[in-house]
C-alpha cells in the first residue's frame, strides 16, 4: 500500500523520519536497582538452567525417570517423564538459561531489569523445561500456558511505553490463538485414542481415522507454528522480541520458539507418524514461505532487535523445511536422506539457539551502553565496545551461514538432503526439491545481506549519534556470558560431530531416523558430498596469513607506514556522519528489488515556510515495509470479528429485564437439551 | 594417492597467483585492441601490482582492523578456493574437505569481507558499493546453488573432483539441455560475482556507477595490490573451474604421471586464456546495465538454472 501525503501540516514539524526512538531499557525497567537482587535473580535462572542441562543430558543418556503427582491437580494430575526426544530440547533450554542467567546478573546490576522480571525469569525457564518433560496432554497444556503467561509478564516489563503494551497485546492474542488450535488438536487426539498419556496415545494411534488425523495435524501445525514464529501467526514475534528486555529476548528466541518445533516433532512426526505426502509438502511450504518472508523483512529492518527477531522466523522456517523434507522423504521410502534432513533440522535448531542468543545479548549490551537499538543511529561500536563487537561478529557470521560460521554445517546438511536423485517417475519430488533449494538459497543469500548490514552499519563505520560515540564496554558478567555463547557457536561450527551422541539418542524413539555427522570430514549417508569444517577453518586462517605475507613483499623498500591519515573520500572535505550510508540506505536496493513483497508504505510530509506558498521549511520522508500477511489476513478477520461484535451488541440494550429474559431462555434451552 | 596429487594443490595456488594478473591483462588488452587502442600490454597488471607494493601502507583514521584485514581475507579465500578446486587433477587430497556448496560459501566470504571493508571507512561511496555488491551476491546465490544441483545430479556427488572426473569420463553429458542451461547460468553469476560487464565496469572512473571499485576507493598501496590481485585470482579460479566443469579434457586422473600433470597444467592455462579472450571480446559489445536492471539479469539466470535442474532431475528420475 503506497500512501503519499503531501500536506501543509505545521503540527507535524517533528519530522516523522527523525522521530526519536525511545527504546532505552533504563526507561523500561523499574527504578529499584538492587545489586543483590540482580545476583540472586541471575543465580536462580542459572541454577534452574543447570538443572535443565543435567536432566537433558540424563534423558539423552537413556536414563528414564517419571513422576506422577495425582493430587497436584484435581481429576487429571501432573505427569512428568524424561524422554530422549524432550531431552535435546531440555539441554538447549537449560544451556541458554545458564548463559542468560549470568548475563542478566550484569544487565540487572546496571539497572535495566527490576526485581519483578528477575523473579519471573527462573519461573519462565522452569516452565520451558517442563514442557518437553510433560507426559500427558493436560500436563503439556498446563505447562504450555504457564510458559506463555510467564513470558508475557516478561515482555511487559517496560509496560509504561505504548509500543511495549501493543507488543503485549499482539503476543497475548496470537499466542492464545495458537493455544486454542493446540488445545483443540490435542483434545481431539485424546478423545480419538481414549487416553491422555502420550505413551498410550502413541500405542493407540492406529485406531484414529485418517480424517481426524488430518484435522489434528493441521491444528497442531498452526498452533505450534505460532509459537515457533512461523507464518501465518508470526506477527507477535518481531514485536515481542524487540520490545522485551534483551535477556528475555534471548530466552524467547533461543529457547521458547524451539519448543514450537518440539511440539511439531512430538505430535506430528513422532505420534502421528510421517503421514501422507501432502503433510510433508505442507510443512515444507510453510517453512519455505516463513524463511523467505522472515529474511526479507529482516533485510530491510533498521531496528537491530526486530531484525534479529525476523531472522528467528527465517531460521525456524529452515528447521521446518528440514522437518517437511524428512516427512516427505520418509513417505517416498528414502530413509537415509530423510535421516539427513532431520539431523539438519535438529542441528540447525541448536546452532540457531547459540548464535541467536549471542546476537540478542550483544544487542542488549549495545542498548545498555547507548540506549539505541536503531541501526540508523548506531555505528562506531567497534572502537568503543571492541569485545561486544567481536562477539556480535561471531553471531552474525553464524547467522549468515557462511563457512567457518556456526550456521554453515546445518544449512549445508539441509541442502545435501534436498539435492538427490529422485526415485524413478517421482515427478512431485523432482519438482519440489529444486524449488525448495531455490528458496533456501535465496534466503541464505538475503541472510548474508542482513547480517552484513547489522554488523557493518551498526558496529563498524563511524558513530552516527552522540550516544553511540560515548558508549562504554559492557560489564564483566555480560561479557563472560557472551563469551560462553560464542564458545558454543565456535564448537558447533568446527566440530558439529560432537553432537552425534545427542542426535543418535534423540532419533532412537522417532519413526524417522536421524543421521549422525561422523568425524572431522562430514560426509553423511544419503548425502552427495562431504566437508570438513575444522580443516576449512584452519585452511582459511592459513590462507589469510599467507595473503598478509604476500602484501609484505617489498616491505623493506617502502616508506614507513602511516596510520590515522584522513580519508580520501573522493576528495571531499569535512566528512560528517550524516554522509554515511545508514541501514535504511544499505537496504534500499533490497527494498526496491522486493518491492512487491515488502510493499513499503511511503509517507512524505512537507512543511511550507510561513508566509510563502513556494518555500519549503521542512520535509520529512519515511518509508517502511508493511506486513502483507497482517494486511491481507489479519485485518479482514479483525473486521469480521468487529462486525460480528456489532451484531451481538444490538442485543445489549442495558435493560435488566431483557437480560433476565435472556437468562431464563438460556436456562430453558439447557434444561431441554440436558433432559 | 600419489605424491604428485599431494603437490597439486600447492602447484594450483602458485599457478593462480602468478597467472591471475596475466588473465586480467589479457582481457584488458583484447578490449583495447578491439576498441582500436594500442593497449598497455598483457603484463600491465603485474607492473601495477609491483608499483602498489612499493608504496607505503596507509590506514585512514576511524577505521578498524576490519578495514586492514579485509584485503587479506578476500585474497585468502581466493587462494583457498584455488587450492581446493580440481584444476590439474581430480585426485586432490583437499577434495573431500569442501564440496561445491562450500566453495560457493568461501567465495561469499570474500564478498562479505570486501563489503565490510567498504562499510568500515564510513564514507558514502564505501557504503554504497557494499550495499550494491552484497545485494548482487545475494541474488546470485540461488542461481549458483541450483547450478550446483544440476551438475551434481548426473555425477551423483557435489564434490568437485567427482563431478569433473565424471564429466571427463563421459564428456557428452554436458552437451545435454541441462548442461547448456547450467553453463549459461553459471557464466552469468561468474560475471556478476567478479564484477565484469554488464553488471559492473571494472575500468570505470565514475563513482556513482561503481560497485566493486566503490568499496576499494579508500585502499592504497600494498592493500590495494592485494585487492586487485585477489579479484584477478577470483576471476581466474572461477573461469578455470567453469572450464573444467564443462570441458575437463586432459585433466590428470588417478594414475597420471608427471607428463600427465604437466599436460593438464598447460591445458588448463590454455582453456582459461581462451575464456579470457572470449569474455574480453564480448565485453566490447555490451554496455553496463543500470543497477536495477541487474536483478532482471540474475532472475533470468535463476530461471535457466531452475530449468536445468528440473530437466536434469526429470531425466534422472526417468532413467532411474
Amino acid at each position: 500500500m503506497t500512501m503519499i501525503r503531501a500536506a501543509r501540516r505545521p503540527e507535524t514539524t517533528a519530522a516523522a523520519g527523525a522521530e526519536p526512538q525511545a527504546s532505552h531499557d533504563a526507561r523500561q525497567g523499574h527504578d529499584s536497582r538492587p545489586s543483590a537482587a540482580a545476583v540472586w535473580g541471575g543465580a536462580a535462572t542459572l541454577l534452574v538452567g543447570l538443572a535443565g542441562v543435567v536432566c537433558g543430558i540424563a534423558a539423552l543418556a537413556g536414563r528414564s525417570w517419571s513422576l506422577s503427582l495425582e493430587s497436584l491437580f484435581p481429576m487429571v494430575g501432573v505427569q512428568l517423564e524424561l524422554t530422549p526426544l524432550g531431552g535435546l530440547f531440555m539441554l538447549l533450554t537449560g544451556a541458554v538459561a545458564v548463559i542468560v542467567g549470568i548475563y542478566s546478573a550484569g544487565y540487572a546490576r546496571a539497572g535495566h531489569l527490576g526485581g519483578f522480571p528477575l523473579a519471573v525469569m527462573p519461573i519462565f525457564v522452569a516452565t520451558m523445561l517442563l514442557v518437553p518433560a510433560a507426559a500427558s496432554v493436560p500436563t503439556f497444556l498446563l505447562m504450555w500456558e504457564l510458559m506463555a503467561i510467564s513470558s508475557m509478564v516478561l515482555v511487559l516489563t517496560g509496560h509504561r511505553r505504548a509500543e511495549v503494551r501493543s507488543a503485549g497485546v499482539y503476543y497475548a492474542v496470537l499466542t492464545h490463538l495458537g493455544f486454542m488450535a493446540i488445545l483443540l488438536g490435542l483434545l481431539l487426539l485424546s478423545a480419538a485414542t481414549g487416553t491422555t498419556r502420550f505413551a498410550e496415545i502413541s500405542a493407540a494411534i492406529g485406531d484414529v481415522a485418517p480424517g481426524a488425523r488430518t484435522v489434528i495435524f493441521v491444528l497442531t501445525l498452526l498452533g505450534f507454528g505460532s509459537k515457533a514464529g512461523l507464518l501465518p501467526l508470526h506477527a507477535w514475534l518481531p514485536r515481542a522480541h524487540a520490545e522485551s528486555p534483551s535477556p528475555v529476548s534471548a530466552l524467547m528466541s533461543a529457547a521458547m520458539v524451539t519448543l514450537g518445533v518440539y511440539g511439531i516433532v512430538r505430535i506430528d512426526l513422532d505420534i502421528l507418524g510421517p503421514g501422507p505426502r501432502w503433510w510433508g509438502l505442507m510443512m515444507l511450504a510453510v517453512g519455505a514461505v516463513s524463511a523467505l518472508f522472515g529474511v526479507l523483512h529482516a533485510s530491510v529492518a533498521t531496528d537491530l532487535k526486530r531484525l534479529l527477531a525476523f531472522s528467528t522466523t527465517e531460521n525456524m522456517g529452515f528447521v521446518l523445511v528440514a522437518l517437511g523434507a524428512a516427512a516427505l522423504l520418509t513417505s517416498s521410502g528414502m530413509r537415509d536422506v530423510a535421516a539427513l534432513a532431520l539431523a539438519a533440522g535438529m542441528l540447525h535448531l541448536l546452532v540457531h539457539g547459540s548464535f541467536k542468543m549471542l546476537a540478542f545479548l550483544a544487542a542488549g549490551s549495545v542498548q545498555n551502553a547507548t540506549g539505541i537499538r536503531d541501526l540508523d543511529r548506531l555505528g562506531g561500536m567497534a572502537r568503543r565496545m571492541p569485545v561486544t563487537t567481536t562477539l556480535f561478529g561471531v553471531a552474525a557470521l553464524g547467522a549468515a551461514g557462511l563457512p567457518v560460521g556456526a550456521g554453515f554445517v546445518s544449512e549445508w546438511l539441509l541442502l545435501q538432503s534436498l539435492i538427490h536423485r529422485p526415485a524413478p517417475g517421482d515427478t512431485l519430488m523432482a519438482l519440489t526439491m529444486p524449488l525448495a533449494i531455490g528458496v533456501v538459497a535465496l534466503s541464505v543469500g538475503v541472510g548474508v545481506v542482513t547480517m552484513v548490514k547489522a554488523f557493518g552499519v551498526g558496529f563498524l563505520a563511524r558513530p552516527r549519534t552522540d550516544e553511540a560515540a560515548h558508549a562504554r564496554e559492557a560489564d564483566a558478567p555480560m561479557l563472560v556470558a557472551m563469551a560462553l555463547a560464542a564458545l558454543a557457536c565456535t564448537v558447533l561450527a568446527l566440530v558439529p560431530a560432537a553432537l552425534d551422541p545427542a542426535l543418535r539418542a534423540f532419533g532412537r524413539t522417532l519413526p524417522v531416523p536421524v543421521a549422525t555427522l561422523g568425524g572431522v570430514v562430514i560426509g553423511p549417508l544419503g548425502g552427495l558430498g562431504s566437508i570438513a569444517p575444522a580443516v576449512l577453518a584452519a585452511g582459511m586462517v592459513g590462507a589469510v596469513i599467507f595473503a598478509v605475507a604476500l602484501s609484505r613483499i617489498g616491505a623493506r623498500s617502502r616508506p614507513p607506514a602511516q596510520s590515522a591519515v584522513s580519508l580520501w573520500a573522493c576528495g571531499a572535505d569535512g566528512l560528517t556522519s550524516r554522509m554515511e550510508y545508514t541501514a535504511s540506505s544499505f537496504a534500499q536496493p533490497m527494498q526496491r528489488v522486493f518491492h512487491g513483497v515488502l510493499r513499503p508504505e511511503t509517507d512524505l510530509s512537507v512543511v511550507r515556510a510561513p508566509g510563502s506558498s513556494y518555500d519549503i521549511a521542512k520535509m520529512a520522508y519515511r518509508e517502511r515495509p508493511t506486513d502483507a500477511v497482517e494486511a491481507h489476513l489479519y485485518r479482514p478477520v479483525l473486521r469480521l470479528v468487529r462486525a460480528a461484535a456489532g451484531w451481538v451488541r444490538r442485543a445489549h440494550t442495558g435493560s435488566v429485564q431483557l437480560y433476565l429474559v435472556y437468562g431464563g431462555l438460556g436456562l430453558l434451552i439447557v434444561l431441554v437439551l440436558a433432559r | 594417492m600419489t605424491i604428485l596429487a599431494m603437490v597439486a594443490p600447492a602447484a594450483q595456488v602458485v599457478g593462480v597467483l602468478l597467472g591471475a594478473p596475466l588473465v586480467a591483462g589479457v582481457m584488458r588488452q583484447v578490449r583495447a585492441r578491439l576498441e582500436g587502442r594500442v593497449g598497455a600490454g598483457v603484463g600491465q597488471p603485474w607492473r601495477d601490482l609491483k608499483k602498489h607494493l612499493r608504496k607505503q601502507s596507509m590506514t585512514p583514521s576511524g577505521t578498524t582492523v576490519v578495514f586492514s584485514l579485509a584485503p587479506a581475507v578476500v585474497a585468502g579465500s581466493a587462494l583457498l578456493i584455488a587450492a581446493i578446486v580440481p584444476l590439474v587433477t581430480t585426485f586432490s587430497p583437499l577434495d573431500r574437505i569442501a564440496d561445491l556448496f562450500a566453495v560457493v560459501g568461501l567465495l561469499l566470504i570474500g564478498t562479505v569481507a570486501m563489503a565490510l571493508g567498504g562499510l568500515d571507512t564510513g564514507t558514502a561511496f564505501g557504503g554504497m558499493g557494499a550495499s550494491r555488491g552484497i545485494t548482487i551476491a545475494a541474488l546470485a546465490e540461488p542461481t549458483i546453488l541450483l547450478s550446483v544441483f544440476a551438475l551434481s545430479l548426473p555425477a551423483g556427488s557435489s564434490n568437485l573432483g567427482v563431478i569433473v572426473a565424471a564429466t571427463a569420463h563421459d564428456p557428452w553429458t554436458v552437451l545435454s539441455v541441462p548442461g547448456a542451461l547450467a553453463f549459461v547460468a553459471l557464466l552469468t553469476v561468474i560475471v556478476a560475482e567478479t564484477g565484469r560487464l554488464p553488471v559492473d565496469n571494472p575500468s570505470t572512473h565514475l563513482e556513482l556507477t561503481m560497485i566493486h571499485e566503490a568499496m576499494e576507493l579508500e585502499y592504497a598501496g600494498p592493500r590495494l595490490a592485494l585487492i586487485e590481485w585477489a579479484s584477478a585470482m577470483r576471476l581466474t579460479v572461477l573461469l578455470a573451474l567453469l572450464a573444467n566443469l564443462f570441458a575437463p579434457w586432459g585433466i590428470a586422473g588417478a594414475g597420471a604421471g608427471v607428463g600427465g600433470f604437466l599436460l593438464a597444467a598447460v591445458l588448463i592455462a590454455a582453456k582459461v586464456a581462451v575464456l579470457a579472450l572470449v569474455l574480453g571480446g564480448i565485453e566490447v559489445f555490451v554496455a553496463k546495465l543500470r543497477l536495477f536492471r541487474v536483478p532482471e539479469l540474475l532472475a533470468g539466470s535463476f530461471v535457466l538454472a531452475l530449468l536445468a535442474v528440473t530437466t536434469s532431475s526429470f531425466f534422472a528420475s526417468a532413467v532411474g
